[in-house]
Order: structure tokens, then sequence, then C-alpha cells
């Protein structure tokens, strides 16, 4: 391992340009190490966003060397291609500054997706029962370790293509809510991600599970609520 | 359109390939077999003619096309074209209003019903 690594990073708004940094290889160090050496030691001027640091709170989401990646979890070996690293803002989200992404969009389109839980009780009524081996639960238990970091809404091509795509985020999102039998929004969430901007508009070319950090799969979620919301518009409910 | 009707698009192209992707393959293996056998077109136009069996097959394929190829073209269109979705919609229909006449035209006429 050679002792240094050539590190472009982004720099700018959306109209910027690669800067390029050497900054010490080490044998431990995560992308977002590299990030915040060059911080600290170098550039001090450098925007980048993070904060647990262990993969928990879905802040610190960049592109390195071209593909969607939590750094906080990325091993910088794992990841270097020839002694060189390539640090980008997220794709599909406006830049900021530097590596920090404008998240609105993709945060409000977890609301458009009717994302919120709709409860059906109030705290003077009792626990709700949810049997764990029941096939809802199953399904709600794939989907929701969802960090929230826009690695897929970054991996996903029709995000690109159509700008009003809710994103396999907010989608898998809706999914885990469709199956929880405490939530009382059920309708109302179909009919908001069916149709082009919804689930209809994913080509299943699962882009967003072969990136997603948490290992989950957003694309079997919109399978689901395909399903779901064409047996609405049969029943015609949707 | 309403998110109801999407829906059922959506539903209709899938059921659509599903019987496409048997339709084009017993189409393939006919044509190929035809050829193969050496069957002249007079041959071909005596078995087809009055066959209920083709006629139903192919007007089949045919109307699977007319409703898979616009939709599919439909969401294409959308993603890559900044054309309006009314103006999308209506070249659509009048695409699936073509591919159908021009299709049963030509089963109809090898059928036997154009003389």
């Amino acid at each position: 391992m050679a002792d240094t690594l050539e590190v472009s990073v982004w720099r700018g708004g959306e109209d910027g340009r690669f800067q390029i940094y050497t900054v010490p290889a080490r044998d431990n160090q995560t992308v977002l190490d590299v990030v915040t050496y060059i911080q600290r030691h170098v550039d001090p001027t450098l925007s980048y966003r993070f904060a647990c640091r262990v993969g928990m709170c879905g802040s610190c989401a960049m592109t390195v060397n071209g593909k969607p990646r939590w750094t906080c979890r990325s091993h910088a070996k794992n990841v270097v291609e020839q002694g060189r690293l390539e640090i980008a803002p997220l794709r599909n989200l406006r830049v900021v500054k530097d590596l920090a992404v404008d998240m609105t969009d993709f945060f409000d389109k977890w609301s458009r997706a009717g994302g919120s839980f709709q409860p059906t009780k109030t705290r003077h009524d009792d626990f709700a029962v949810v049997e764990p081996g029941s096939q809802e639960r199953k399904h709600a238990e794939a989907g929701i370790e969802c960090i929230g970091c826009g690695v897929c809404y970054a991996a996903c091509d029709v995000v690109a293509w159509n700008k009003d795509f809710l994103g396999p985020a907010a989608l898998n999102r809706a999914w885990t809510l469709m199956n929880d039998e405490r939530d009382n929004g059920k309708e109302a969430r179909l009919s908001a991600v069916a149709g082009d901007a919804g689930c209809h508009a994913c080509h299943s070319h699962q882009s967003c599970v072969a990136s997603c950090p948490k290992h989950l799969n957003p694309t079997a979620s919109i399978a689901g609520l395909k399903r779901e919301t064409v047996k609405a518009a049969l029943k015609g409910t949707l | 359109m309403s998110v109801r009707v999407e829906t059922l698009l959506w539903l209709a192209q899938r059921i659509t390939a599903a019987v496409l992707a048997v339709a084009v393959i017993v189409h393939l293996i006919t044509i190929i077999h035809a050829m193969d056998g050496g069957l002249s077109a007079r041959e071909i136009i005596g078995r087809i003619q009055g066959n209920i069996a083709w006629l139903a097959f192919y007007v089949t394929f045919v109307l699977a096309v007319a409703i898979h190829a616009p939709i599919g073209l439909r969401a294409i269109l959308r993603e890559i074209t900044p054309l309006r979705l009314g103006a999308i919609d209506g070249l659509m229909a009048l695409l699936c209003v073509m591919l159908a006449w021009s299709g049963l035209r030509a089963v109809f006429g090898l059928y036997g019903f154009a003389g």
C-alpha cells in the first residue's frame, strides 16, 4: 500500500469542479476519515455532513469512485482504485456546497408517499399485540431498518429520469406502513404511491438493492406496493 | 389520468406481456417451421384460410401488441421527452388504433374475410 492517497473531492456547488488532495494512507481508515483529514489538516473550508460515524444516522452518504456509499462504514482500502479516490456529492440531489446536498426533496417525497404512521388508537388504549410470525410483520421487518441515507435515491436511474418519482426509500417506507396492522392510512397511502410518480414507474433495475448499505430490498417493497395497488384498483378503492 | 387508470394500464401491460411471451415463441416456431418445410405462399394461405384456431391465435396476438406497445412506449416517452402527458396519451391512443387496425386487417385478409 502506498504511503499516500490521491483524493479528488468535489468543491463548489452544481457548477463546481474536482480538486485533488494528497492524504496519508492508513491501514484502517474510512472514506469519512479521509474527508475529515482533508478538512482538519488541509482545507478547513471543505463542507460535508456526518453525525454518528457508526452507520446509524444516515448523514454521511457520498458518491465514492462513482458509486453512492455510506462513507463512515466504507473502508478506504476496499474502495480505492489504483491509489485514487474520487469523492463527490450524492447524485439526484441539489448540491448545497462541496459534499453536502440538499435532502429536502428526498424527505418531502417520504411525506408525499404517506410515510407517516396514522394511529388507530390513543395513548389511553392498551398496547397493540402484533404477531411476530405474521406475514405482514415479516414484510415490515424486512424494510424497517432504513436509515434514510439517500444512497438508494442517488443510485436510482428512474429518479434521474423522472424528477417526480418518489424513489426507493420513500416507497420502501410506505410498504412497511402498509404492513403495519396498527396503521389507519392504507387507502390514502396506496393512492399516493400509485401511478407514474410512484411504484409503477419503477423499472426493477435493482440499483437500490445493490447499493443499500443496510442490505434492504426496496425493489421487493415496490413490487409489494404494485400488487396492493392493483388489488385496490380492481376493487375500485384506489 | 387518475392513479386507478394508471394502475390498470400497468396491469394491462403485464397481462399482455405474459400473452406475448407465449405468442411470440409460437409465432417464431411457426414461421421457422413453415420456411424450413419449404411451403409456398399458396400452400401457407391454403392452410390458414378458414382455420378458426389460427384466426383466434393471431387476433389475440395483434390485440396484445396493440395494448402492450403503446403503454410501454408511453412510459418511455414520459421519461425521455419533454412532451406533455396529454400529447403522449393522444399519440399512444393513435398508435394503439393503428397497430390494431393494421394487424387485424392483415389477419382477416389472410383468413379470407377480405376475399
